[in-house]
Formats: structure tokens, sequence, C-alpha cells
């Protein structure tokens, strides 16, 4: 057993499908600018993608921001510097907490559900009928979720923002003795435009990310549902590792 | 673009298609008259499905040329491609009807996504196409979930005919019926592409649907056409694949492989 020859095919497979994603990718963006565009189809995933995904983000980011409340308040109270409680949640959840745990919920919920769908059509052939009813699936299927994701995920962090800050507010309120007004307006006074603006450039990026691993996978889906259930895993999985990976590069970048 | 001065509406020469190592098709070279229909049969596996993928441009052949009225199609893209599949239709062998839509807009999709058709008007023309494969029009609102596997194939082809195709596809389209419907379906073949005078190619193993709707049949065996002639002669032909075949025997020249 030759080492380098077993080495030398795992490159070239891993080359062959980056290869394969960055096609699929430039196809998938390129067809914003040629149309047609199916805008009815765009706001059907903004729904089932943004509108859909709302109660599960908003209950994460709800008890993490709690949470996140009760931790820094057992640390910063070592030290007596408890005032620093809404300024420590507010820059948690905006720039970190909050895109990366919604991003990862959505991820879970919405690439799993794309990559099966998709994946169900090519292997009822379905994604090939569309290519002999003179539709290009790329543009029909693939373009609306990218939009739709695109669109929605600043939104729906922007709301886990919001919700978090108020989980670490119910949290400080309620366990912690925080008097609300002064929570509240310590945590006004702190926030900058930064904060929240780089949490939703990364929220961007993350929809970008989940709906592409959804439909690349569920797109080169092969077998019958052992080809889907492998397609499901494999874009939740490389969707979530994206996402982390992505995650620390815009940090770098945007700090 | 590459011409040919000759009147087939679609023909295949030397085409050849393989994944990896695996040698799929090997040199097809097949012709289709105008009006006329085509049936291909060979065994599972042997590249029949691969056929029709590489005419459609799902699959791109690694040689060889595809002519569809005279214009090699194997390596056109963007808008000619799109010119050329409109000349389509095909009835796939699952159906493959789109579950997220009721049947009509099943029907209608090529003409309301493809062609730009009003969804008033499509509904109008599904709910007449639908009637010709003898589905009254309270099948129109159902979800293709909620039909039998034989109403689905119906809607399949009243899909494939939607757009008054100049050439439609039929890949197994008996296969899962049982022996009526089957014969139903194909009576609905040959009558509704007599209807709209297209030109057809067909790919089965079912040798009863074969002699039904073929005027020409082309045998395939290991990526080659083997034989190829009217479908009253295949029974004379002598050749000893095709007897075999058309006789469904164990026995004979062709060796089932366990491993493909």
């Amino acid at each position: 057993m030759n080492v380098f020859a077993h080495i030398g095919r795992v490159i070239l497979a891993l080359m062959h499908e980056i290869g394969r994603l960055c096609v699929f990718g430039v196809d998938a963006v390129t067809a914003f600018v040629r149309p047609p565009i199916y805008w009815p189809l765009v706001l059907k995933q903004m729904m089932r993608i943004g509108f859909f995904s709302l109660p599960v983000v908003g209950l994460t980011a709800f008890f993490t921001g709690g949470v996140l409340a009760l931790q820094i308040y057992t640390g910063a109270s070592r030290y007596g510097a408890e005032a620093f409680v809404p300024l420590v949640v507010l820059v948690g959840i905006t720039r970190e907490l909050g895109p990366v745990i919604a991003g990862l919920m959505v991820a879970g919920r919405v690439a799993a559900a794309i990559a099966a769908e998709l994946g169900t059509m090519r292997v009822t052939e379905q994604i090939d009928a569309l290519t002999t009813l003179a539709t290009n699936p790329i543009k029909y299927l693939v373009a609306p979720r990218l939009l739709a994701a695109v669109v929605s995920m600043p939104i729906l962090v922007a709301i886990a923002d919001s919700v978090g800050i108020f989980g670490g507010y119910v949290a400080a309120t309620q366990s912690l003795g925080f008097t609300g007004s002064i929570y509240l307006k310590n945590t006004m006074d702190a926030v900058t435009f930064q904060d929240v603006s780089s949490g939703l450039i990364k929220a961007t990026a993350f929809g970008f990310i989940i709906a592409l691993m959804g439909c690349y996978h569920g797109f080169h889906s092969k077998g019958g549902a052992q080809g889907v259930g492998a397609a499901t895993t494999s874009a939740v999985v490389s969707a979530s590792i994206l996402i982390l990976a992505a995650n620390y590069i815009l940090t770098n970048l945007l700090f | 673009m590459a011409r040919t001065s000759n009147t087939a509406k679609v023909e295949l020469r030397g085409v050849k298609k393989r994944f990896g190592a695996k040698v799929v098709l090997d040199g097809i070279d097949l012709k289709i008259e105008p009006g006329k229909s085509l049936v291909v049969i060979g065994g599972s596996g042997t590249g029949k499905s691969v056929m029709i993928k590489c005419v459609l441009g799902i699959l791109r052949p690694n040689a060889g040329e595809i002519f569809v009225d005279g214009t090699d199609v194997a390596r056109l893209r963007g808008r000619e491609r799109d010119a050329i599949l409109k000349k389509f239709g095909m009835l796939f062998q699952g159906a493959a009807l789109f579950d997220s839509l009721p049947v009509w807009e099943n029907v209608a999709f090529g003409l309301i996504q493809g062609r730009g058709v009003k969804r008033s008007k499509a509904r109008d023309i599904a709910i007449e196409k639908l009637a010709k494969v003898g589905l009254g029009p309270e099948v129109a609102k159902l979800w293709p979930s909620e039909l039998s596997g034989g109403m689905q194939k119906r809607v399949g082809l009243a899909r494939a005919i939607a757009a008054d195709p100049e050439i439609i596809f039929f890949d197994e389209p008996t296969t899962g019926l049982d022996p009526i419907m089957a014969d139903v379906i194909n009576n609905l073949i040959v009558d509704t592409v007599k209807d709209v005078g297209a030109t057809t190619l067909s790919i089965t193993h079912d040798m009863v649907s074969a002699r039904k709707i073929a005027d020409r049949i082309a045998m395939l065996y290991r990526g080659k056409i083997i034989w190829e002639g009217p479908t009253s002669e295949i029974d004379t032909c002598g050749n000893p694949y095709v007897d075999q075949f058309i006789h469904g025997r164990a026995d004979g020249p062709i060796k089932m492989e366990v491993r493909s």
C-alpha cells in the first residue's frame, strides 16, 4: 500500500469537491444577474427560512442571554465588577453569540431541510424534470433559497440580539438583584453601531453558507434514501464547521 | 455550430460517455426520422437512461455529436440550449412530478415557468391536456401524493405533452404498472403522439410496450447499438442477443453481470 498514492487520491478528491463547489456557488450567485428571477419563490423561502426559524432562534437566544448574565456575574463579582454585566452581555450577544447561535440553529434547521428536499428531488428525478421543462434548476431551486437566507439571517440575528439581551435583563433583574431601569440604561449607554453591525455582517455570511451547503449537498446527493440522509448530514456538518471557521476569520477582519 | 444536411430529427453519432473508468456508452449511432417512434430496448444498467440524458443535455457526452434538427446540441450552453430544450418533453420513469405543486401546476409548469404563459390560461391548457390522458378536471386540484402510480404516469404524460413538444422522450413508461394500466399508458402514448405529431424516443425493457409504440426498435448492449430495424422484423432478425432479450431467456449470449 503506497502511502503517497493514498494521500494523493485524498487531495485530488478534495480539490475536485472544492472545484465543484466553487462552480456551483458561482452559478448560483450569477443567477441573480441573469433573468428570470423567481420572486414569489424568494418570498416563500424567506417565510420558511426566516419566519419559521423565529421560535427556535428566539428561545435559544433568550436562554443564552440569561446564562451569559449569570456566568458573567459569577466571574465579575470576584473583582467587584458586577456593574459590567450589562456591557458584557451586550457585547457577547451582539458580536458573537447572537450570530453564532442563530447561525448554528438555522444550519440545523434549514440546511438540513434544504438538503433533504433537494436531495429527494434529485433522486426522484424532479431536478432533471425541471430541465426538461425549460427551467434552469439552479435559478429555480438554488438562487431563491440563497437570496432568502442572505436576507433573512441578518433580520433573524437582529431579533436574536434583542431577545438575548432581554434574556440577560430577565436573569439579572430576577436572580441577581439588578434594578431594571439601571440595567437598561447601562445597556443603552454601552451599545455601539459597530457591535451590532459586525454581528449582522457575520449573519449575512452565515446565511450564505447555510443555504449554499444545503443546496450543494442536496443537489449532488446520490442513490436513494441513504444518499439523501448522507446529504442532509453533510449539509449540517459542513455548514456548522464553515460557520465557526468564517466566524473566526470575520472576527479577525472586523475588529 | 455544426450542421448536417440530412433530414433526421434526432441523430447521435459516436456518442461516448463514461463515469470514471466505467464506460457506459461506447459509441452510439442512432437516427430518428421526423414523426417516427424509436424504442431502445436493453437490460437494466445498459446505459439507456444515460443516453437520453445526453440528448437532453443533462449529461455531457465525452465524445461524439448529437444533432437535433441538424444542430449539434451536445456542447450548447445558455440561451441556445434553452431554445433546444423547449422542443423537448419527457415522461420520467417515476413520473417525477413536483410534490410541492398541485397536479394542474405540474402539467402547466413548462408553460408558466419556461414560456411565460399567464397562469389562468395555463390552467385551462392543463385541464385540456389532463382530459387527453383521461383525467377529469377534479384531478387538477389534487396533489401528486394523492394519486396512484398509474395516475401519476398519466399526469407525467400530460406534463410532457403540455407545451406541444416536437420531440418526446419516454423513460420506462410502463415500469411498475399492472398489465392493464400499462396497456392504457401505451395507448395514450400512441394516441397523444399522433395527436401532436411528435418524434419520440423511448427506452424500455417491456417488449409488449416496445412492440406497441415503436416504428423502429434498437437494442443497446454493453454501450453499443447491436441491432436496429423496423418493429416487424425484430422476431426474424436472427441476432442471438436480440432473440434472447425479446424472449426473456436466462440462457444465451447475454450473461447477467453480478458486478458492473
